[in-house]
């Protein structure tokens, strides 16, 4: 047992850290680092620039152009990302549907899609919630008809976050309704310009537009883009939902609100001593650094676990959710009354105008008001705790 | 960065679960505890054959050179099995600091009496009034000559009157609550103006009062630097925390385990009660607790031996902090699970949960670790 990096580790994460410093854009590192609003060429421009270095995906095996990366070297490049101020880059196509594709794709398949996630070239979204189908995912009701060679669907996803960019859905469609509800389900890949595709934007609390509807009016997929075997989409999205979760823990990013938070603590101002003296504000802040300390370890814990991650993966799904939340939480209290005013425009990278108090209280409710997600996506944190009571302890 | 126990390490924790399964059942725990002793011979003599009196000790002392990760293993499955034997007071406090801050007579003299179970020690320290402030010190060791004169009153000794030789701090310069000014004497329990009043603790463990009155020690009983004592003291808590996180760890699992196998079997409405899916939420979150402690129980471990001062104190005081309010959580929900099985004296997860809430209370609880890490957030800061 020994939580010391190696020296070879640190050498990785200096090499990983020189290269954020010569190669990661002035403008980009501010837009994170201000915590403005996302924007979808700076993370393409990202997504390119790892990509051209031969890092587009660290955590995929070499043979797909991935870097081959062991756990730790993962969490050590996450963590310099985020500390540096890069863009997260996006879990739908890296974290989501690019394993499914290599675990349980064809050969075909591989060669055709791979490559524009790994470039960024492509945009993926996911096609999971429906209207009538969060929590109890299998009871979904979109419907893909076997027409010759090709797939008619018909139905409505919902939570469709990022949509609105996407050039590609991955999805979960009802190809039989025999036996229990798990049991027809199929994973198809779907071409966002095919016509009956229509994409409804979802104004979320903070006012953003995040998360859509998309609605399936008699679309024509080909049957060349079913994933694996028809009605085995359910294991294959299990598959995705548990390399998904252990991205959810979000250790490296926690880390870098983290230290922003201690900053912004020591900057804003109560009465005549800066708020990290409010002793009830810092024991607070004292309590979660503590936890996200716990998180960052565990998390190395349960990934270097040579049984790999498996259900304990829940834990890290609601521990960093629960952590991040209140990062956000407490940042917008640091704020104070700052955080009261709502400036939309004040979040994008040209603007000069007027704002209320320091430039971390303009985006800080807004961030707050739209974390609440954290623990409601991906398999809510109740759903978790039920993933945790049956499969880790039987009950 | 690696989380595997070494192949000594696993087979250390083999034998002890072992023996704590087979050789250190509930009732047998029960005996030992009503018998009044506080320690019982034979499984002492177990221990000292299992190598695991002098584990951390060198090896020119009759030990087999552990570290604080070794502690852990064997911490962990005593909370499992809430073994009562004086451990903690005797290898982990007394031993690690007679090894850390002792010279070559004094090494040569006590650690192969612990390593072999013949001699018992504890470490007389904290005060009446000074909480769990380790710089609190009123006591005294006046000069006198070539010897030392001790008088005060200490409180909390864990063990101390199973103990043949006691550890006492006094101050020999300074003020009540100075760092600088400490030290540290090893003190025969039979001394003249030695008065030791012993007490059980809920838990089944023991604890005294002991209070000295003109106690004379020749000069060289003194451990250590005089005036310099406070680095050893606070060092020596430190490995006694990283023990104690351990050893909730265990008593958590325990607590799990039992909690688990009760909502399994016990039924109402006609079905267990594990099938209700408020109790399986919080079973959940008594797993998740218990995981986040495991992990800063290792923390803790990691950092206890460490030399950077710093660094080791934020590690343990986050860990007694996360590992005390865990311990307070599952210890509550493990109880309120059992239902009125939970209250009552024959149920193990009583008796594990007043253990788990002694833990957090023991050198410091929560609140008081928290505000170490809180406040070392403002030094850090300034």
């Amino acid at each position: 047992m020994d939580l010391n990096y190696t020296p070879e580790q640190e050498a990785f994460r200096a090499e990983v850290r020189q290269f954020l410093e010569d190669n990661l854009p002035d403008d980009i590192r501010e837009r994170v680092q201000k915590r403005l609003r996302p924007d979808k060429a700076m993370t393409e421009r990202w997504q390119k620039i790892l990509f051209e270095k031969g890092w587009g995906a660290s955590t995929w095996p070499t043979e797909f152009g991935g870097t081959g990366w062991d756990p730790i070297q993962q969490i050590i490049f996450e963590e310099e990302c985020a500390l540096a101020g890069a863009p997260r880059q996006l879990d739908f196509g890296l974290r989501m549907v690019g394993p499914v594709i290599m675990t349980f794709g064809n050969d075909e398949q591989k060669r055709r899609f791979l490559p524009g996630i790994l470039s960024g070239e492509d945009w993926w979204c996911q096609g999971y919630s429906e209207p009538g189908a969060g929590s109890d995912l299998a009871s979904l009701r979109t419907s893909a008809k076997r027409e010759g060679d090709h797939y008619i669907v018909n139905g409505q996803k919902t939570w469709t976050t990022l949509g609105q960019h996407a050039d590609w859905i991955f999805c979960l469609v009802r190809t039989s309704n025999e036996g229990k509800p798990q049991q027809g389900i199929s994973f198809l890949l779907i071409d966002m310009n095919t016509p009956g595709i229509d994409v409804k934007p979802i104004i979320m609390l903070d006012g953003e537009h995040e998360i859509n509807e998309v609605y399936f009016d008699n679309v024509k997929v080909p049957a060349e883009n079913l994933i694996g075997e028809e009605n085995q989409g359910w294991t294959y999205a299990k598959f995705l939902l548990g390399h998904e979760r252990t991205g959810l823990a979000n250790v490296g990013q926690w880390k870098a609100l983290m230290k922003r938070l201690k900053e912004v603590a020591r900057q804003e101002q109560d009465g005549q001593r800066p708020l990290i003296e409010n002793t009830r504000f810092r024991d607070r802040l004292a309590q979660l650094d503590a936890e996200l300390r716990a998180l960052e370890l565990t998390v190395l814990r349960v990934l270097t676990d040579k049984r790999g991650p498996g259900p304990q993966a829940s834990i890290l799904k609601i521990r960093g959710t629960e952590i991040g939340q209140q990062l956000f939480e407490m940042l917008m209290e640091a704020g104070g009354q700052d955080s009261v005013a709502h400036i939309p425009e004040a979040l994008e990278l040209d603007y000069n105008g007027p704002r209320a108090g320091s430039i971390d209280a303009t985006p800080s409710a807004g961030d707050y008001f739209n974390m609440r997600k954290l623990s409601i996506f991906g398999g809510s944190n109740e759903i978790q705790r039920n993933i945790i009571a049956q499969l880790v302890l039987g009950l | 960065m690696n989380f595997d126990l070494t192949e000594e390490q696993q087979m250390l924790n083999d034998s002890l679960r072992r023996f704590v399964a087979n050789e250190y059942g509930f009732e047998k725990r029960q005996e030992i505890i009503r018998s009044g002793a506080g320690t019982d011979k034979t499984t002492w003599n177990t221990f000292a054959e299992m190598g695991l009196l002098g584990f951390t000790f060198p090896e020119d002392y009759d030990g087999l050179g552990g570290n604080a990760i070794d502690t852990m293993v064997v911490m962990e499955n005593f909370g499992r099995g809430l073994v009562v034997e004086p451990y903690l007071a005797t290898v982990v406090l007394a031993g690690g600091l007679i090894r850390d801050a002792g010279n070559d007579a004094q090494k040569a003299d006590i650690l192969p009496g612990i390593a072999s179970g013949e001699r018992l020690l504890a470490l007389a320290h904290y005060e009446p009034g000074g909480r769990y402030n380790l710089s609190h010190v009123q006591t005294t060791a006046r000069k006198d000559g070539d010897h030392f004169q001790i008088s005060g009153q200490k409180t909390t000794v864990l063990h101390g009157g199973q103990a043949n030789q006691l550890i006492v701090s006094a101050r020999t310069s300074g003020g009540i609550n100075d760092e600088s000014g400490l030290s540290l004497f090893l003190v025969d329990i039979g001394t003249k103006g030695i008065q030791v009043d012993d007490f059980a603790t809920h838990d089944g463990h023991r604890t005294a009062e002991i209070s000295f009155s003109n106690v004379t020690v020749s000069a060289d009983s003194l451990i250590g630097t005089i005036d310099k004592a406070f680095p050893v003291i606070e060092r020596t808590v430190d490995l006694g925390i990283a023990a104690l996180c351990a050893e909730a760890v265990g008593a958590m699992d325990a607590m799990n385990a039992a909690t688990l196998e009760y909502v399994k079997t016990r039924k109402q409405f006609g079905v267990p009660i594990g099938k209700f899916q408020v109790l399986q939420h919080r079973m959940a979150d008594m797993f998740i607790q218990t995981e986040q402690a495991r992990t800063m129980a290792i923390l803790a471990a990691s950092e206890a031996d460490s030399d950077d001062r710093a660094s080791r104190r934020e590690a343990i005081s986050m860990a007694k902090t996360l590992v005390g309010q865990a311990a307070r959580y599952v210890g509550q929900e493990g109880v309120q699970l059992h239902g009125g099985m939970g209250v009552t004296d024959e149920m193990f997860a009583a008796h594990l949960f007043k253990r788990l809430t002694l833990i957090n209370l023991l050198f410091g609880d929560a609140n008081h670790h928290l505000a170490q890490v809180s406040d070392g957030l403002l030094a850090k800061t300034a």
